[in-house]
């Protein structure tokens, strides 16, 4: 049976491809999605921009203020020394905010309700800001945890606190990606066999499946704020962390 | 009018759905066919334990227990997903690095220079026309200033003019006058010269007239002279 509200979330393989020591490298639909979304950013990019014209049309202007908007974001966070950093948050929050999105329509695959989707995402914005703030700054990048001003008994603990609440990043930042996508269409799933159900027990069943099947109509409109929602979250907590790569001392 | 089409939408969405939910079911009831469930099977662990068991990728990594675990949290899966969210998102990072966005920079860019250039254009102009009526105020103040002078002149002119006039008209009319005076106390001298006269003729007239005689010249002249004589005292 289908009713299940985790089947959704099942990879499955259309080819297999490489198996390296038992890691299977197969195309998936995860993968067919991830490709997808690839395609479709930088195909509606592209055909938005495709007239250049001095006064945007509708489509031309959703691309500028998409850039400006990232642009903007990373600007204030991270200042304009943080704007090496644009491409990278801009591509971040179009993959995430497209993956969401793409996810709502029924019979699709949310890859960022998947924790390695994420977790992998989330560990290449922390690799990115400790490889560049070791890069840029040495072991400057270090006074990241040393905040200034603090008396000297106090520091250890300070400290302490700075590289747990530092180490957290990529948990929260991955986990709060992940958590809000699957609940939602889990949610989703639940109400929807709730209306299967209740109409497969005759006519008073099917009156009865109206009441979720309007609380669908409602979580679909929520869990579509959720998605832009997260992904705007995560570009903004992007660009605050590779502030600090760019400005390591507090 | 809006609600009851969106009252109809639902109905035939929830109408759809229904219609759905047992193929879904029986779909899934089938064995597995097509590309999912044909190329899914992991052989190796030989775990085939139902249709819907197969279909899941690294199902059979759990020893074909009923249930293949949460989805999400199964290791199976995450080199595959690893390797392709690697290919797409490095793409993904690659094209808009290198094409989309600085192509959708260049347009912000050309467009704000654009603006720029017709500001500094418009403030050029306005500069230009402030200019142009700095200078007009100038050449009004300056023309002004000269029809000043060329009245004052004018007006001193003639002042002088009318007072170099007046003065000869003066000086004639005193001359005139002075004549006239003379002429005046001429005549009168010449008419009271002719008084006596008058007087006589006068006198003899008179007492022509009262007594019917004519006196003598003699007298009347000596007469007429005592009386003057006495009028004049």
């Amino acid at each position: 049976m289908n009713i299940d509200p985790i089947h959704q979330f099942e990879v499955q393989r259309y080819a297999d491809l490489l198996r390296v020591s038992g890691v299977s490298f197969s195309f998936t639909n995860a993968s067919a999605f991830m490709i997808g979304i690839v395609g479709a950013i930088f195909l509606f990019l592209t055909f938005a921009t495709r007239g250049r014209t001095l006064v945007p049309g509708r489509m031309q202007s959703v691309a500028e203020m998409s850039y400006e908007f990232i642009a903007k974001m990373v600007r204030d966070s991270a200042g304009n020394e943080g704007m090496v950093f644009f491409p990278l948050v801009f591509s971040l929050f179009m993959f995430v905010f497209v993956a969401n999105v793409i996810g709502l329509v029924p019979y699709t695959f949310t890859i960022t309700a998947h924790i390695i989707v994420t977790a992998a995402l989330a560990l290449l914005v922390i690799g990115t800001v400790v490889i560049y703030g070791f890069w840029r700054h040495g072991t400057h990048f270090l006074h990241l945890f040393v905040p200034s001003g603090v008396p000297s008994f106090l520091l250890p603990f300070v400290v302490l606190i700075e590289v747990v609440s530092f180490l957290s990043r990529p948990i929260s930042l991955s986990l709060r990606l992940f958590a809000n996508m699957l609940a939602g269409h889990i949610a989703l799933k639940v109400f929807a066999f709730f209306v299967v159900g209740l109409s497969s027990a005759g006519i008073a069943g099917m009156f009865g499946a109206t009441l979720p099947f309007f609380m669908i109509v409602a979580l679909t409109a929520l869990e579509l704020l959720v998605a832009v929602l997260q992904a705007y979250v995560f570009a903004v907590l992007t660009s605050i962390y590779l502030n600090d790569a760019v400005h390591p001392g507090h | 009018m809006t609600k009851t089409w969106k009252l109809t939408v639902a109905a035939a969405l929830m109408g759809l759905a229904l219609a759905a939910a047992p193929a879904v079911a029986s779909d899934s009831a089938k064995p597995s066919s097509g590309p999912a469930g044909a190329a899914v099977a992991q052989q190796d662990h030989g775990a085939s334990t139902g249709a819907h068991v197969a279909e899941v990728v690294g199902e059979a990594a759990h020893g074909g227990e009923h249930k293949g675990g949460f989805p999400p949290f199964n290791p199976a899966t995450f080199g595959s997903q690893l390797a392709w969210l690697a290919v797409s998102f490095g793409v993904l990072y690659l094209l808009m690095s290198r094409v989309t966005l600085p192509r959708i920079g260049r347009i912000l860019e050309e467009r704000h220079d654009r603006i720029a250039r017709d500001l500094a254009e418009a403030s050029q102009r306005r500069a230009e026309s402030e200019a142009a009526q700095i200078a007009y105020e100038k050449a009004l103040t300056e023309a002004r200033g000269k029809a000043n002078a060329i009245a004052g002149e004018a007006r001193n002119r003639l002042n002088a003019e009318t007072e170099t006039n007046r003065k000869s008209l003066e000086a004639a009319l005193t001359v005139k006058l002075e004549e006239a005076e003379a002429r005046i106390s001429s005549t009168k001298t010449d008419a009271l010269s002719h008084v006596r006269g008058i007087a006589v003729d006068t006198a003899q007239t008179i007492v022509n007239t009262l007594v019917g005689t004519t006196p003598g010249q003699q007298d009347t002249e000596s007469a007429v002279d005592q009386v003057l004589s006495r009028k004049a005292a």
